[in-house]
């Protein structure tokens, strides 16, 4: 049995799902990836889920898929949204997790522990008004237009490289000293929380 | 001293003794090159640049000309189609997903008519499903047939280009013949299409098959043995096998490193079980052999759509549900039985029952999911596209690393993305 599985469901279109425990996630992909008999070696997905229903908790949801045996199974990993949204990253075992991890992350705030390389994918590293596919999060958006452009308008340039792009190029001492020291005080990268006027 | 550098000492700044043009004197010291030492260079390709095929930009760390370190940036495009969905219909969504990948709407248009359908357990008509065959094997050649012409451009070869983009014109005259739209075809609808074919339909496509094979002939002949595309594409961007599944590559990408896996054949949707067509896979898994599986595979789906006009059966397009499928406007008008039916479609949508379904299919840049969950309204929870090209992009750091710059522009191209997916 896989560990850590809680319950198995059978989905619309005839696969399993199955239930793991939070804290033995990357335990039971390893063993799903590595057991003779099992070998799900491609990751097809990652994705996330939340429903309209704010009781039900955040679901994150793996698709895997052993190319040997040509069978699929769905795993996943259920997060109370009061909870830390925090789940073991798996990009050590399939690399292909790494932008669709940092995608879930940007889309829904779900972050991955050890996941080498963490950032915002679809949306800019500045962007400060939340996580675009959480139920909370409204389909205009947090900001005003008018805000939006504004901030569209203030943005640095040195805002379209990061602090480690900058280092490559040795660029960052160039820099005028006022964007240096935006920079130096961490003004990329840091999400802030919306205004609690915002329309 | 010899008489060459004699004339160069007596000459004038670019003439020599005698007037004529000065030449630089094969004897001349070669000036050593810059100690250039352990600096590397930042540079930015794109967003705007034509060689990344859409808003890709590329930030490379280069040592001299050799690519150290690849950062992609993605996310340009950006227009939420996930979050839209949530607050659509069903049938409602299939205008998005023309604009997803926009070199192949009619796929994108069945991958998520065929989740819908499994979601809400509806069988889709004999007639419907080998017309949606069709509409896949179309958009499969018009994709291949821009990636074929916008990657020669990118490696020099101008000439594929225009004959490739000629055959991909009478594509789209056909799918205009058929949808009314050439590029957002919105072809189908949960259950069904939103229109058979015209008439002089099949006679048309029946022409496209049969010249078809001669300009993928010529295109084969002018690149396949060409000394500059094999010099710039043979053993460029390889991944082996492990690391083409490790990396979650799919498609193209994924079989061109020798990985015999087609949905098509592997997880059957529409019948393609029943229609007689070799998976092509490739043996390097370098840029060389992902143009062969593309050439190859148009040559296939070529096949496949002969099969499916032989076959084409009558019959009706949608399933008989009245539930589903709008009711004609003859029958909406005079009958209150079915104007009830056409406006609680209208109005409410197609409920789904609570549940999910996951639909991949193979796409032409790879296998395009469609996962959709469901509370039981008229409304998706959760719309998640599994995005081929997305997928297969996030393999170009691992694959670029270590080539020159101008091999960076041949992997890239290979890749085969849409911006368009990629970004959402």
């Amino acid at each position: 049995m896989i560990p850590g599985a809680l319950r198995e469901e059978v989905a619309r279109d005839g696969e399993t799902i199955v239930f793991v425990a939070r804290e033995r996630l990357l335990e039971a992909m390893t063993w799903l990836k590595n057991t003779p008999g099992q070998q799900f070696d491609y990751l097809v997905d990652v994705t996330a889920v939340e429903f309209r229903d704010r009781e039900r908790p955040l679901q994150v949801v793996y698709f895997l898929r052993s190319l040997t045996r040509r069978a699929d199974v769905r795993i996943k990993v259920e997060l109370q949204s009061s909870d830390e949204l925090a789940v073991d990253s798996v990009c050590s075992l399939w690399h292909g997790a790494d932008w669709l991890e940092r995608e879930v992350f940007d889309m829904f705030g779900i972050s991955f522990r050890g996941h080498p390389d963490l950032r915002r994918i679809l949306m800019w590293e500045t962007y400060a008004e939340g996580y675009p596919l959480r139920k909370s999060f409204p389909l205009r958006g947090r900001f005003s237009r008018a805000e939006q452009v504004r901030q569209a308008l203030n943005a640095s340039p040195e805002a379209h490289y990061s602090l480690e792009e900058l280092a490559i190029a040795e660029a960052a001492g160039d820099l005028p000293d006022d964007m240096r020291e935006r920079l130096r005080r961490g003004e990329r990268g840091t999400i802030q929380e919306p205004p609690a006027a915002a329309t | 001293m010899s008489k060459r550098t004699v004339e160069l000492e007596l000459a004038t700044l670019g003439v020599d003794a005698y007037g004529r043009p000065a030449r630089i004197p094969l004897t001349a010291p070669v000036e050593p090159p810059p100690d250039l030492g352990e600096e590397h260079q930042l540079i930015n390709i794109g967003p705007q640049h034509p060689a990344t095929h859409g808003v890709l930009r590329l930030v490379v760390e280069l040592d001299g000309e050799t690519v150290v370190r690849c950062i992609p940036h993605v996310g340009y495009l950006h227009s939420g189609f996930e979050k839209l969905g949530e607050y659509r219909h069903y049938n409602q969504i299939i205008p998005l997903t023309d604009r997803t990948d926009y070199l192949s709407p009619m796929a994108n248009n069945v991958g998520l008519a065929l989740a819908a359908e499994k979601l809400m357990g509806i069988e889709i008509t004999p007639r419907c499903t080998v017309l949606r065959v069709i509409a896949c094997e179309m958009s499969r050649i018009i994709s291949h047939m821009v990636w074929l012409g916008t990657t020669s451009i990118d490696l020099g070869a101008f000439t594929p280009f225009l004959w490739a983009f000629q055959e991909r014109e009478r594509i789209y005259d056909l799918q205009e013949m058929w949808t009314g739209a050439r590029l957002t075809t919105s072809l189908t609808r949960v259950g069904g299409l939103m229109a058979d074919i015209p008439d002089g339909f099949v006679a048309k496509l029946r022409e496209f098959t049969r010249t078809f094979p001669k300009t993928l002939g010529e295109i084969d002949r002018v690149l396949t043995r060409n000394a500059v595309w094999a010099g710039r594409t043979q053993g460029v961007g390889t991944l082996s096998a492990a690391e083409a599944i490790n990396h979650s590559l799919s498609g193209p990408m994924l079989r061109a490193s020798g990985v015999a896996y087609d949905l098509r054949k592997d997880k059957p949707y529409l019948g393609y079980e029943t229609y007689d067509f070799d998976v092509v896979v490739g043996e390097h898994g370098d840029v060389f052999d992902r143009y062969l599986v593309r050439l190859e595979e148009c040559h296939q789906s070529n096949r496949i759509l002969e099969q499916a006009l032989d076959r084409l059966p009558d019959g009706p397009i949608n399933v008989d549900d009245p539930r589903v499928i709008l009711p004609s406007k003859t029958r909406a008008m005079s009958d209150m039985e079915a104007m009830i039916f056409h406006f609680k479609q209208v109005m409410e949508g197609v409920k789904a029952p609570v549940g999910e379904a996951y639909v991949g299919i193979e796409n032409p840049k790879g296998e395009l999911g469609n996962y959709l969950v469901s509370d039981g309204t008229a409304k998706p929870v959760r719309w998640r596209i599994r995005p081929p090209s997305f997928i297969n992009l996030s393999a170009l750091p691992r694959m670029a690393e270590g080539h020159l710059l101008s091999d960076l522009i041949a992997i890239n191209a290979s890749v085969d993305i849409v911006m368009g997916e990629v970004d959402r």
